[in-house]
């Protein structure tokens, strides 16, 4: 594909480049999706905030670098850090086997897990809702659980976050019996399980926490038990370009220090009113 | 609302920003484009078609992802090293490539319906081809193309709204985020939707005032 | 550029092709139905009515599409009296509201063009129908609507692409038309460009082939004789679209 060089002159001309090079002087941009709080939302300033932001920040302030954020949505994160529109994914993303075929962790800076919500008008039985389930290792207990879901979701219309791995799992679990509807952001998507377009839906515990807790997730509930492991992976962590090792290495020894002197737990206590940090799953 | 109407007011700058800087880089390349088609050089004036045909026959919504997500390779690759698309940048190359694509055919038709005569009483007159574009089809084709030449920038203006989806914080941005963020999409869609109605109509206003002070010659 | 994955994407996105033309046909159908009677309120009625006709179609297209599907979508999703009425039914289903947003949308697009074409129908062709003794409804219908519409069928092909076009943005309310299906795809596949390509040929598919079938109606619909000269002394606007309001999509 070629284009004639005056569009490329222009392109080059509109746009402010910076070269990869200069490490010292580098700015470190981070995006998030900033439609999942506590994790990251949007202030009614168009700031980003959240627990994602504060690790963010104070990772950066550790390894001393510059950091700006970037709100970016969800479906579009991976292919935009590919391209090089910012240099971090830092919102909430789980490790996972298929993402790390197309970027690198950093080490899991969070432990987070995921739980089905659905409206209570449909009155549905939703069991016991503090069981734990590792879909890591399938076992009786793991079976049986999937079973009930699959029983008492089927026919309904389950709301997920497109290219999430609650997406994976819905499909990879019940697929076959359930509708999913694929949302841009969580955000219309609580918004339609609220108006009712939606049966429930599958996202991280927290997200959906703070939002039963307002007017109108109050026609919602936890169903199910706790899900974690599987597709989700050994936790969330901070997404960079395989060939930015030099950034990782950083990350990697600012998550480790943050995690052993207690900041990333008192982070969490701070946004998820628990400890989700890594060394309390350990 | 709240702090949203203090980001209501910087997105509303974003957005004309943008649909302005599209505007006149699309009209540049449309006129270049529809005097080129003209030129009797039949291999050219098939690329601008082929052009033109493309541009107005895929999705707006389409054309924004390619450059967005495609536009930093692409460019990356064309100028040896990293180059940064932004939203914005990504915005203005769409929309602007989008406004040519349809500029060309207006301005092209306009060109057609400059009276033949016109050119060869100015050639009888000695005038060279750049005269003969600048003082005598140049003027007349303007404001023939003028009404429909307007209608661009109504469209363009609503098409500004589309970039909000890789992420620029124009209205539409503000408006989406707010409508998630405080659950209540209804009053952030009107909101939205009266800003652009008064762009609009301002453009409106605009080309019925320039259409009155420059009507096509001979109507 | 990976070419397997194109192929892949060539495999699979045809499958969003029967979403998009639904949505397009229901929703060209639906507005042109809703626009005639508009279309002859807006060129002949009086003052008042053509008044509120102009203000539906100025407000709707003065406003982009996307925020009127949001507007229907999310913002009629959110007031409780809609959440418990009837209606309720058809706008739970994001494909109802996709089509609605976009008939009302193309319903104003097509007022405007018709009611140009029938105010540049000539008077004395009203008049000559009148005296050889038809009605109102007889002139309206046999005579008066049928060269308005030749007249306005070049505005209204622009009409048909910028329909199929704007289909795309059901992709944003979670339907998997084909710009859906694409953004799906590169949701997995991490691969937009060569996704995104074949997804804009499919759409180029598409509104070359309206193209064509308008021109097609256009040479067939007109009267001009013999068909030789046609081509040459056919009527034709100076312009695409001149003299209309109505922007190009």
């Amino acid at each position: 594909m070629r284009i004639p060089l005056a569009i490329a002159a222009a392109i080059a001309a509109l746009t402010p480049a910076f070269p990869a090079s200069a490490e010292s002087e580098r700015v470190v941009t981070i995006a998030s999706e900033g439609a999942s709080p506590p994790w990251d939302g949007t202030d009614d300033k168009g700031e980003l905030y959240g627990y994602d932001i504060d690790v963010g920040r104070e990772l950066c302030r550790r390894i001393a670098i510059k950091c700006t954020f970037v709100p970016q949505d969800w479906d579009g994160i991976i292919p935009a850090l590919l391209v090089g529109k910012f240099d971090v994914i830092m919102s909430g993303m789980a490790i996972t086997e298929k993402r790390k075929q197309s970027i690198a962790f950093s080490v899991p800076y969070a432990s987070g897990f995921n739980q089905f919500v659905v409206r209570k008008e449909l009155g549905l039985d939703p069991g016991d809702t503090g069981q734990k389930i590792n879909l890591s290792i399938i076992g009786d207990k793991e079976k049986a659980a999937i079973e009930r879901l699959r029983s008492t979701l089927g026919g309904k219309a389950i709301a997920v976050l497109r290219s999430s791995n609650s997406e994976a799992v819905v499909k990879q679990l019940m697929g076959d019996v359930v509708t999913i509807r694929s949302y841009d952001s969580l955000d219309n998507m609580k918004l339609d399980l609220a108006a009712g377009r939606v049966d429930g839906g599958l996202a991280d515990y927290f997200t959906w926490r703070d939002f039963l807790e307002t007017p109108s997730g109050s026609g919602a509930a936890f169903f199910g038990p706790e899900l974690k492991g599987g597709l989700w992976g050994p936790g969330v962590g901070a997404g960079m370009r395989k060939d930015d090792t030099e950034l990782l290495t950083k990350f990697n020894e600012a998550i480790e220090a943050a995690t052993k002197d207690g900041t990333i737990k008192a982070l969490s206590l701070k946004w998820f009113k628990t400890d989700i940090s890594p060394a309390a799953s350990n | 609302m709240g702090g949203f109407t203090a980001q209501f007011a910087v997105a509303l700058t974003v957005t004309i920003s943008l649909g302005l800087i599209s505007g006149c880089l699309g009209t540049a390349a449309g006129l270049l484009l529809a005097i080129s088609r003209g030129m009797t050089h039949p291999p050219l004036a098939r690329i601008v078609t082929a052009y033109t045909t493309i541009v107005r026959g895929v999705p707006e919504l389409l054309i924004i992802l390619l450059i967005y997500f495609g536009g930093t390779t692409l460019a990356s690759r064309l100028a040896g090293r990293y180059v940064e698309v932004n939203a914005f940048s990504a915005g203005v190359i769409a929309l602007s490539v989008v406004f040519s694509g349809y500029a060309t055919e207006v301005f092209r038709g306009a060109i057609a319906a400059v009276p033949a005569g016109q050119t060869e009483a100015a050639k009888a007159l000695g005038l060279g081809a750049w005269q003969r574009w600048l003082l005598v089809i140049g003027p007349q084709m303007l404001r023939l193309a003028l009404p429909a030449y307007g209608n661009l920038w109504i469209s363009l203006f609503k098409d500004t709204a589309l970039v909000s989806i890789v992420g620029l914080t124009d209205i539409m941005r503000v408006a989406y985020v707010g409508a998630g963020s405080l659950r209540a999409p209804l009053t952030f869609y009107l909101a939205a939707s009266a800003l652009y109605l008064s762009l609009t109509t301002l453009t409106l206003l605009s080309i019925r005032v320039a259409e009155r002070r420059y009507p096509a010659l001979g109507h | 550029m990976n070419f397997g994955l194109m192929l892949e994407a060539v495999a699979v996105l045809p499958s969003g092709i029967a979403l998009t033309l639904t949505l397009t046909v229901l929703s060209l159908t639906a507005g042109f139905l809703l626009s005639v009677p508009l279309a002859f309120v807006r060129a002949f009625g009086r003052p008042g009515f053509s008044g509120a006709a102009l203000a539906y179609t100025y407000v709707v297209r003065g406003t982009p599409m996307l925020v009127q599907l949001f507007l229907i979508y999310y913002g009629l999703g959110q007031i409780e009296a809609v959440r418990a009425s009837v209606f309720w039914v058809v706008l739970r289903d994001p494909f109802w509201c996709a089509l609605l947003a976009f008939s009302l949308n193309s319903a104003a697009h097509t007022t405007e063009i018709l009611a140009r074409g029938l105010q540049s129908v000539p008077r004395g062709v009203i008049e000559a129908a009148s005296s050889l003794g038809l009605k109102r409804l007889q002139t309206a219908r046999l005579v008066t609507f049928p060269i308005a519409f030749r007249i306005s069928l070049p505005a209204y092909g622009n009409e048909v692409v910028g329909m199929i076009k704007g289909s795309s943005l059901a992709s944003t309310v979670t339907l998997l038309e084909i710009t859906g299906m694409a953004r799906q795809m590169v949701s997995t596949t991490f691969a937009p460009y060569e996704i995104f390509i074949v997804a804009g040929a499919i759409y180029l598919l598409l509104t070359s082939i309206a193209v064509k079938a308008t021109q097609f109606l256009e040479r067939r619909l007109s009267t001009e004789r013999p068909p030789a000269q046609r081509s040459r002394s056919r009527w034709r606007p100076p312009l695409p679209g001149q003299g209309l309001t109505t922007p190009l999509p």
